[in-house]
């Protein structure tokens, strides 16, 4: 029913769109209010639909994919959590299928985060991995299949100094069990022995400060979760191979779900995301056919005079 | 208890949005509110994660404290003379500390990671070939896009000559290259300001109205 409601709103909004293309021909512009109206609309109501939009897999996904299907059970992946709520509509549904992915082929997550609400997310994710009944079947306890080792300041000498001993930055978890006495941490020394290390960063400190120290200097594999905004400063590490692979964005991560067979809430949020854009173009379009029309008019009419 | 914070939060990203409309007292308010409880929040977390996980615990209560912790809170307290205008002066020390070191570190990582693995990474044969020797065109016309993309983007911010002739040509490939770059830019950051009001929407129809799971 909601689903039906959203598609006939929308495409009456697509209509009403000509309408004011003729306003603005008129010279009679609408005012900014309207736009915003739009934009809310076009991105809410897509969110209502169950329609799943056409998504080829990139090679920076695949990439990644193809990396991180080498990886033995029982291997160890530090995973970083640098991000905060605002971002995370874009990183948390990557994070959630990564954490879906690591529980059901036993990787070992080790949780950290250089922003304060990291281990946070962190935690958000877990939950809402578990909440899949699929991935509640494979183990997930606590200390032994992953640890969450909480927030540490310093930003990117947190990282050099990890380099050396991880227990040196994070001597206990949030729980507050000394490092020793967890036993997913015994023999986890320092970065040597990581088999990958999986960033999801929004900005300083995040993917760059990964690859400037764990990756460059300490020789880690590094795989990357970024904000779209924070995705065009790190594709030079991805054609350069400082990184294996990089999901970028609302993009990224609804890739990185149905590369993985997860249907998550980013497949779901593209489509909002994809109707917010062509409501933005029609805008620019919009605007560009009346200032050309305009423009013309105006200068027929000097030409008169 | 759950649903209260629900509630709290779609009336404050209502009132948040009511600034698109105009601005307005209840938008000043939440305004406030955010800034409060996010330097709140950065409190504690640091307070727990820094001075009482790391620290307290770790130097002072711990059987084998590690001394070296010490150092560190005394340039951090250090910090805290800037609240007393005659000895201010000592706040220097421990800021002087934090830009030597970032300094230090950055000199050399940063020149490793941003310059010579990206200029290695740019000097690669402009012909590419598969496993099996054939040409890859594809990969080959990338090559050669980012060759042509290095060299006249340089040529654009070479100032020590004239940009006239086939020289100005090229620095105008250059700006070109450029745009296209700050454009993609743009683009992404567009991308990413849009998944925020998903984001919103997202929490106001789903956990608030229940409309979707």
């Amino acid at each position: 029913m909601l689903n039906t409601i959203a598609t006939v709103i929308l495409l009456l909004m697509g209509l009403s769109l000509i309408y004011v293309l003729y306003l603005t021909i008129k010279g009679r512009p609408v005012e900014r209010r309207i736009v915003f109206l739009y934009i809310g609309f076009g991105v809410m109501l897509p969110l209502l639909m169950k329609m799943t939009p056409p998504l080829p897999i990139t090679s920076d996904v695949q990439r990644l994919y193809d990396h991180i299907i080498t990886l033995p059970p029982g291997s160890k992946v530090l995973c970083a959590f640098d991000y905060d709520p605002p971002s995370a509509p874009e990183l948390h549904p990557m994070a959630v299928a990564f954490v879906k992915y690591a529980f059901k082929h036993n990787l070992k997550l080790i949780i950290m985060g250089l922003w304060p609400q990291g281990p946070q997310q962190a935690n958000m994710a877990i939950a809402a991995a578990l909440e899949d009944p699929a991935v509640a079947l494979f183990p997930h306890e606590q200390g032994v299949d992953w640890v969450n080792l909480g927030f540490q300041s310093g930003n990117e000498f947190v990282i050099l100094s990890m380099g050396s001993e991880f227990k040196r930055m994070f001597p206990r978890d949030t729980r507050l069990i000394p490092y020793d006495s967890i036993a997913l941490l015994k023999n986890v020394v320092n970065f040597s022995n990581i088999d990958f290390i999986m960033n999801f960063g929004a900005g300083y400190p995040g993917t760059k400060e990964w690859v400037q120290i764990g990756v460059d200097r300490f020789k880690a594999k590094l795989g990357a979760g970024n904000t779209a905004v924070q995705a065009t400063e790190v594709y030079p590490y991805l054609s350069s191979g400082q990184i294996v692979g990089l999901l970028g964005g609302m993009s990224g991560a609804a890739e990185f779900e149905k590369v993985l067979g997860e249907k998550g809430k980013a497949t779901t949020f593209l489509l909002a995301q994809m109707f917010g854009h062509a409501t933005v173009m029609a805008f620019v379009i919009i605007g560009n056919v009346a200032f050309l029309v305009l423009g013309r008019k105006k200068k027929d009419a000097a030409g008169n005079n | 208890m759950e649903t209260v914070g629900i509630w709290c939060g779609a009336i404050l990203t209502l009132a948040i949005f009511s600034f698109l409309y105009k601005d307005n007292p209840v938008y000043k308010a939440c305004e406030a509110i955010f800034i409060g409880v996010s330097a709140g929040y950065y409190a504690i977390v640091y307070f727990f994660d820094s001075i009482y996980k790391k620290f307290w615990l770790g130097a002072v209560t711990a059987d084998q404290p590690e001394e070296w912790l010490f150092g560190g809170a005394i340039l951090g307290v250090l910090f805290l003379t800037r609240l007393f205008p005659k000895i201010s002066w000592v706040a220097r020390w421990p800021l002087a500390f934090i830009v030597g070191a970032t300094a230090g570190l950055y000199m050399v990582n940063y020149f490793v990671t941003n310059a010579m693995n990206q200029v290695a990474s740019t000097i690669t044969d402009v012909i590419a070939r598969g496993d099996a020797g054939d040409i890859n065109w594809i990969q080959s016309f990338g090559t050669l896009v980012i060759l042509v993309g290095v060299i006249t983007g340089l040529m654009y911010f070479f100032f020590s000559k004239e940009h006239k002739g086939a020289f100005g040509g090229g620095a105008k490939v250059g700006i070109w290259f450029l745009m296209v770059t700050f454009g993609a830019s743009f683009g992404y950051t567009v991308m990413s300001r849009m998944s925020l009001l998903i984001g919103r929407m997202d929490f106001l129809l789903g956990d608030w109205l229940g409309l979707i799971n």
